[in-house]
């Protein structure tokens, strides 16, 4: 109907203007054009814009399309080393890439790598699932796009998480690490995350037959990989083959994030007897282990993981968050989302050998912590006092803005900052844990916060305070479930004597304070970290408004520190770090526990702290920088890239020049008292 | 005059405003234009190569004063049309990939991995898949700064899109070195490991995938499933020189087999890696330097099973048209690819010639000639397979002569009497058709080896020195010799190779050997050139190893060729070609140029076949051990319809990785079944009438 009229209303326009030479050629214009005519007649037409709104849209589309396919070919045309030059235009040449500049002095290729991949940054990949994971057999669930997420959430979900009893594979889901090097150089596309080493490794000689991805699945405990995936059994034949057909040259080890907790349960592991162990014999490390280079290695735990069991907002854990900040909050899962992933989350083993460990002697009691007086910015005046230090009236006049951050959970601000005489503890344990609260609405988001009743929810927090220790009890309080079966599997404390027979079980390999370094004096242990950047060390919290599906608990994030300078961030007490792992974490074990001999320590292993001063990125076309000190990200710095080719090609810590310190970390394990 | 208003109105004012409903950038510039009265700008030129009728409005320009708004009408029709286009196309993918995964109504078939792990089928021996030739992807790692932005990048695999961009740099990287057949300097191209090394060839191309997603369906994962991709150019001992294939090989199953409760691997190689796997079989109990050191009890320990798919054991003819003129169908993949690249100017006309020099440096093709000489494949007046009809449905041996004198007409020949003779396959190489089929007495017989001794003269090579290939050493008189010659056989075709490209064979011939051996217990045996070939190395001292050859049969396969001399071009280098006009009458088994038998379209089934019909059969000298042999072959069946993609009962030589009855055994006996379980001997061909013609010594 529209159309006929269109054509009437065409023609009577013509009429008139018959008589015209132009119009004439109009007429004769648009019978040529008939086919395409719908467009023509209309803007001849004029008048009539009901219409010509979609034939604009067309008309835009197809413009934005066609300067876009223009703009494709040019680019696809460009010579690829242009963006450099333009960079180079506008920052000054750059600096060669560590794996050039070390190439052009000479280094080659000597010892055999092996890279460690740490918690998310692996890929996975479905073998075996349910119906509606259909056409996804060998795609990646984890890593990659994730474009399985936004497409069908919930058998995502279901297919991520791990079984609640055991903490393997649930019945008919099949997930498992992409291997080979693909598992993780890059977490997505354009997200390096050890792509940038390998390359410039690969510019001094190295390739796949003297490179090794040691992928495993990051969601087991370290000891079930071995049991389902025999993962631990592959790592040590691969190294086994990699220094056998290298001419007997020992591996350069290279892990980061947790994979340094799973290197250390390897090393114990493949030198313990069979069945628990890999049966490598007493000097299996020594014959095959040249250097062990810990990127960023959470050696005592991070808090955030606390916070990310506790009420899933942690950054790093729940990555899921970074990637999608607004799908989070939004109704994309009916505004579960968050409980969704904790429920999900909690079925991950992995994250609990992340708990911070060595209890109340390493990260600091009520009123005592070993970074206290610590300033985020050093360039400042430090007599900037503030009334928090007079108000808390503790002994260390020195510091402004002082936090006690050995209080690793607190309930309300003041209890953070009051001394620890006056906070009223009530003990939560004996609290009743109140019936099922009404579970009908919320059953496919349980999570075990349900069984827990309001009662023992306020239980919880009426204890206002909880150190690293004391984190532990909370942790057993509110996830019984996930507790059992991770104090099964790790251990967070400080041995006191070592010759108890009872270390040799597993679950105490992944724990640095409760393990012997393996008797090879040849080794070298780095540890490499960036500093220069604040991180999650205690949190503040408070009781979520009540719904009936919600987490009870979440970061307070209304409160600030009172000046520029705090450490009090949005609920967040932060020190210096990188980002995740404190400078304490990463640096104590090397900095102290195992410096010289000591009784972990006993063969006298030599070690090393080389810390990354963190410089964000001058500008955008830097990307994420070469020389930044962030977690992920210090994996493309280039002063840490050149320590770890110079080591590859058989240099000794000695040769990289020995320490190399920012942060107060020295200072910091001096305060901590400990019998080594 | 108020009429005029109108249409002025009509023509500048409202396209204005109309535009700037787009963006206002738009409307700008085309304001601009109306206002300036010039041509059009460049931006509009290229968006009018889309226009249907931009030559009409060309000629309209000349009339000044009306064409400005044909111009923008025209302009805007086109971007109209491409919006339109677009937007649709948008449209039916959002569509698409928000459509239910699976279609109501339509059932797939059920896969016989999901058939048979509901029968209670589980994984129990560790798998390992041996990839073949040019089917692994390979990657690079080092190389010339024309390939910047390629590290780790996919040369070969995936989606080929630098031939098409940097068609020479791609070239280059993927060359070797001509003396040594390894890296040239300052390019390193290395093999993708795992899995996806041979899961798809090309997006959408399986190899492997179908076969891994079943055995995974019965619970097979990476733990128990390897991939033992190797870099397929190089000759078998170089991998291990170079990349220490073979040592990881060795380790991994080792690894699996002690990780899966020390249950023996079942291994599966295809192609070429039914090759590389006999290389392995006995480098791994070979004694170091050369060797694995596995020691001698080494493959009865871990192997349970080889199950051999589509095995060139004995070679494959088509290798020999390859190396001599790049002609071969499946090594040279390029060409099936891309047919049309071939034939145009993008590479200066010269595609096959680079193509030559390129392949001409991977020692992994010389693996692939022929082996055993006259005693396999017959020579100038006898062939195993003489007699095979090639009207393979209707089995006719013997043609009516009516369309023989036709069809000898059409030629303009005058040969009756040999026409019912049945077609000569042991003349693998002839110049002319005639030389193909006349008996032996009546050739010429020029022996090459005379030739060899003359060194060849070197024409002047300076406007082809880029695509320089050996042909160019050849002078044209010794390149007449060689036509003169008129037959080859599979003995003298070594010698015809030798002389054409001395320099490939004698890189290669240091790596492989194509002969039958008269006394295994020679030491020379104990040197790795003979171990890829099966009539010259003693299978493993492993009695409880099973070895299969699975293969489809059914589709013609080539066997023996009739070449021409190529018209003589300046750089035209390769002298000879096949000779595609030779057509033989209705129902023979001459088309193209080419001689078919009965085989899997790459492989003939004498090839595949003889040594696990005869060769292994029982203990022979080959087998001492006696271990078990079978012959399990696939009859083919093209796909019903296009839904069914690349067919379910496939028999082609990459193909039959999806057949259905193919991936049953093959789950069966990684599930630890014997061969005696899933039924024996299984043959649709004449392989056993054919092996009954060969007097080999057992």
């Amino acid at each position: 109907m529209p159309l006929i009229q269109r054509r009437k209303a065409a023609e009577a326009d013509r009429a008139p203007s018959s008589d015209e030479k132009i119009a004439q050629d109009v007429r004769e214009d648009e019978d040529r054009k008939k086919k395409e005519s719908p467009s023509n007649k209309k803007k001849k037409a004029g008048e009539k814009n009901k219409w010509s709104c979609l034939d604009s849209c067309c008309w835009f589309v197809g413009c934005v399309c066609t300067v876009w396919w223009l703009l494709l070919f040019l680019y696809n045309a460009m010579p690829s080393s242009f963006p450099q030059y333009v960079t180079e235009a506008i920052t000054g040449p750059l600096p060669d890439p560590p794996g050039v500049k070390l190439k052009k002095e000479g280094l080659t290729v000597k010892h055999p790598v092996v890279f460690v991949p740490g918690i998310v940054t692996g890929g996975l990949e479905l073998w075996e699932g349910h119906e509606c994971s259909e056409g996804l057999f060998r795609k990646r669930l984890w890593g990659g796009t994730f474009g399985e997420v936004y497409k069908r959430p919930l058998c995502w979900v279901e297919h991520m998480s791990l079984d609640n009893e055991t903490g393997l594979d649930p019945p008919g889901i099949r997930v498992r690490p992409v291997t080979g090097l693909v598992a993780a150089d890059y977490f997505m596309p354009g997200y390096f995350v050890w792509a940038v080493l390998i390359a410039n490794l690969a510019r001094i000689g190295y390739e796949e037959k003297n490179m090794y991805m040691a992928a495993y699945d990051w969601r087991l405990s370290f000891q079930n990989t071995e049991v389902r995936d025999q993962t631990l059994s592959r790592i040590k034949s691969h190294i086994e083959m990699m220094v056998a057909t290298s001419g007997g040259k020992k591996a350069v080890v290279i892990p980061h994030s947790m994979g340094v907790l799973y290197f250390l349960h390897f090393m114990k592991w493949v030198e313990a007897p069979a069945p628990m162990g890999g049966g490598g014999g007493p000097d299996w490390c020594s014959k095959h282990i040249k250097a062990i280079m810990n990127i960023g290695g959470p050696f005592l735990g991070v808090p955030k993981a606390v916070a990310g069991l506790f009420s899933t907002e942690a950054k790093d854990i729940a990555v899921a968050r970074t990637i999608a900040p607004g799908f989070l909050s939004n109704d994309i899962f009916r505004v579960q989302t968050l409980q969704r992933v904790m429920k999900m989350s909690r079925t991950w083993d992995s994250t609990m050998s992340m708990i911070p460990k060595g209890g109340d002697t390493i990260w600091g009691g009520l009123d005592w912590s070993p970074e206290e007086g610590y300033l985020p910015s050093k360039g400042r005046q430090r007599m900037n006092d503030s009334q928090v230090s007079s108000e808390s009236g503790t002994n260390n006049s020195g510091c402004p803005a002082r936090v006690n951050y050995g209080r690793i959970i607190s309930f309300g601000k003041d209890v953070a900052e009051s001394p620890s005489s006056e906070i009223e503890m009530i003990d939560f344990r004996d609290a009743v844990k109140g019936q099922n609260l009404a579970n009908t609405t919320c059953r496919d988001v349980w999570t075990e916060y349900h069984d827990m009743g309001i009662e023992g929810v306020r239980a919880v927090a009426e204890h206002k305070v909880y150190t690293a220790e004391t984190v532990l009890d909370l942790l057993h309080f509110v996830a019984p479930k996930m507790m059992a079966r991770g104090s099964a599997h790790f251990s967070y404390g400080i041995a006191d004597d070592l010759d108890d027979p009872k270390y040799k079980h597993y679950k105490y390999w992944s724990n640095p304070l409760e393990t012997r370094l393996p008797n090879a004096s040849d080794i070298e242990i780095f540890s490499l970290y960036g500093v220069g950047i604040p991180t999650e060390r205690a949190y503040i919290y408070k009781l979520s408004p009540s719904a009936e599906c919600y987490i009870p608990f979440q970061i307070d994030t209304s409160f600030e520190g009172e000046d520029e300078d705090s450490c009090l961030k949005d609920g967040v007490d932060t020190v210096d770090g990188d980002e995740t792992v404190p400078v304490l974490s990463a640096g104590f074990m090397c900095a102290k526990g195992w410096r010289g001999k000591t009784r972990f320590n006993p063969s006298g292993i030599r070690t090393y702290n080389r810390e990354y001063e963190h410089a964000p990125p001058a500008n955008l076309l830097e990307g994420r920088g070469t020389q930044s000190g962030s977690h992920v990200d210090v994996m493309g710095n280039f002063a840490l890239i050149e320590d770890i080719i110079r080591v590859a090609a058989g240099a000794t810590g000695e040769d990289l020049g020995g320490d190399q310190v920012y942060s107060d970390i020295f200072k910091w394990s001096e305060k901590i008292n400990l019998a080594l | 005059m108020g009429s005029v208003l109108r249409l002025w109105k009509l023509c500048y004012v409202e396209p204005v405003k109309f535009q700037s409903f787009g963006s206002n950038k738009n409307a700008e510039k085309r304001q601009q234009q109306q206002q300036e009265e010039r041509s059009v700008s460049e931006v509009e030129s290229v968006v009018q190569k889309n226009g249907r009728d931009d030559d009409d409005d060309r000629k309209k320009k000349k009339n000044r004063g009306k064409r400005k708004s044909r111009e923008w009408r025209c302009v805007d029709s086109c971007c109209w049309v491409i919006g339109c286009l677009c937007s649709v196309w948008w449209l039916l993918l959002f569509l698409y990939h928000w459509l239910p995964v699976a279609l109501p109504g339509f059932q797939p078939l059920e896969s016989p991995g999901a058939r048979l792990s509901r029968e209670g089928v589980r994984a129990l021996h560790p798998v390992v898949l041996v990839p073949g030739i040019s089917t692994g992807g390979l990657e690079l790692w080092e190389g010339k700064p024309c390939s910047e932005g390629l590290f780790r990048k996919r040369l070969w695999g995936g989606s080929f899109t630098e031939i098409l961009r940097r068609p020479l740099c791609w070239l280059e990287h993927l060359s070797l070195d001509n003396e040594t057949g390894l890296d040239p300097p300052g390019i390193r191209v290395r093999a993708v490991p795992g899995l996806v090394a041979a899961d798809y060839f090309a997006p959408g191309y399986f190899v492997w995938a179908v076969l891994i997603q079943n055995l995974a369906k019965i619970g097979y994962e990476e733990k128990n499933l390897h991939m033992a991709a190797y870099d397929w150019r190089l000759s078998f001992q170089n991998t291990e020189i170079r990349d220490q294939a073979l040592s990881r090989l060795k380790s991994t199953i080792e690894l699996m087999y002690l990780t899966n409760g020390c249950k023996k691997v079942v291994v599966v190689p295809h192609s070429m890696g039914v090759l590389y796997f006999l290389h392995f079989l006995k480098w791994v109990e070979g004694p170091p330097p050369t060797g694995g050191n596995g020691g001698p009890g080494w493959c009865a320990k871990h192997i349970k099973a080889i199950m051999n798919i589509g095995p060139p054991f004995l070679g494959v003819p088509k290798a020999v048209s390859n190396l001599l003129s790049s002609e071969g169908k499946d090594v040279a993949i390029i060409r099936a690819m891309d047919p049309g690249v071939l034939d145009s100017e993008i590479l200066g006309l010269q595609t096959l010639e680079h193509a030559m020099r390129v392949a001409r440096t991977w020692d992994s093709i010389i693996s692939l000639i022929p082996k055993g000489g006259e005693t396999i494949w017959g020579d100038l007046d006898w062939s195993p397979e003489e007699g095979h009809g090639c009207g393979l449905a209707k089995r006719r041996t013997l043609q009516s002569s009516g369309t023989n004198m036709n069809s000898n007409r059409a030629d303009g020949k005058i040969t009756f009497s040999v026409m019912k003779e049945p077609a000569k396959y042991g003349r693998i190489i002839s110049f002319g058709k005639e030389a193909s089929y006349l008996p032996s007495l009546q050739l010429p017989s020029v022996d090459l080896k005379e030739l060899l001794l003359g060194s060849p003269s070197t024409i002047s090579n300076s406007t082809c020195r880029e695509v320089w290939t050996e042909y160019d050493e050849l002078s044209r008189e010794s390149i007449r010799d060689v036509a003169d010659n008129k037959v080859y056989t599979s003995r003298t075709l070594l010698d015809l190779l030798r002389f054409v490209a001395p320099k490939m064979m004698q890189r290669a011939e240091s790596h492989f050997s194509h002969g039958i051996a008269d006394n295994l217990d020679d030491p020379k045996y104990d040197h790795y050139k003979y171990w890829s070939n099966p009539l010259e190395m003693r299978l493993p001292d492993a009695p409880d190893m099973e070895i299969y050859c699975l293969y489809g049969v059914g589709i013609p396969t080539e066997r023996s060729y009739v070449y021409k001399m190529a018209p003589t071009g300046k750089c035209k280098s390769i002298p000879f070609r096949i000779d595609s006009t030779a057509e033989g009458y209705e129902d023979s088994c001459l088309k193209g140029g080419v001689y078919f038998v009965d085989g899997d379209e790459s492989v003939p089934v004498l090839s595949s076949g003889f040594m696990c019909a005869r060769g292994w059969r029982g203990k022979t000298r080959f087998n001492p051990s006696g271990a078990t042999a079978y012959v399990r072959e696939y009859q083919h069946r093209p796909p019903a319809s296009l839904l069914e993609g690349r067919g379910a009962a496939s028999g082609a030589h990459v193909d039959i990785m999806g057949n259905v009855a193919f991936i049953e055994d093959v789950l069966r006996v990684a599930a630890g079944a014997t061969g005696e379980e899933i039924g024996g001997d299984r043959i649709h061909s004449d392989i056993m009438r054919m092996l009954e013609r060969i007097n080999i010594r057992l």
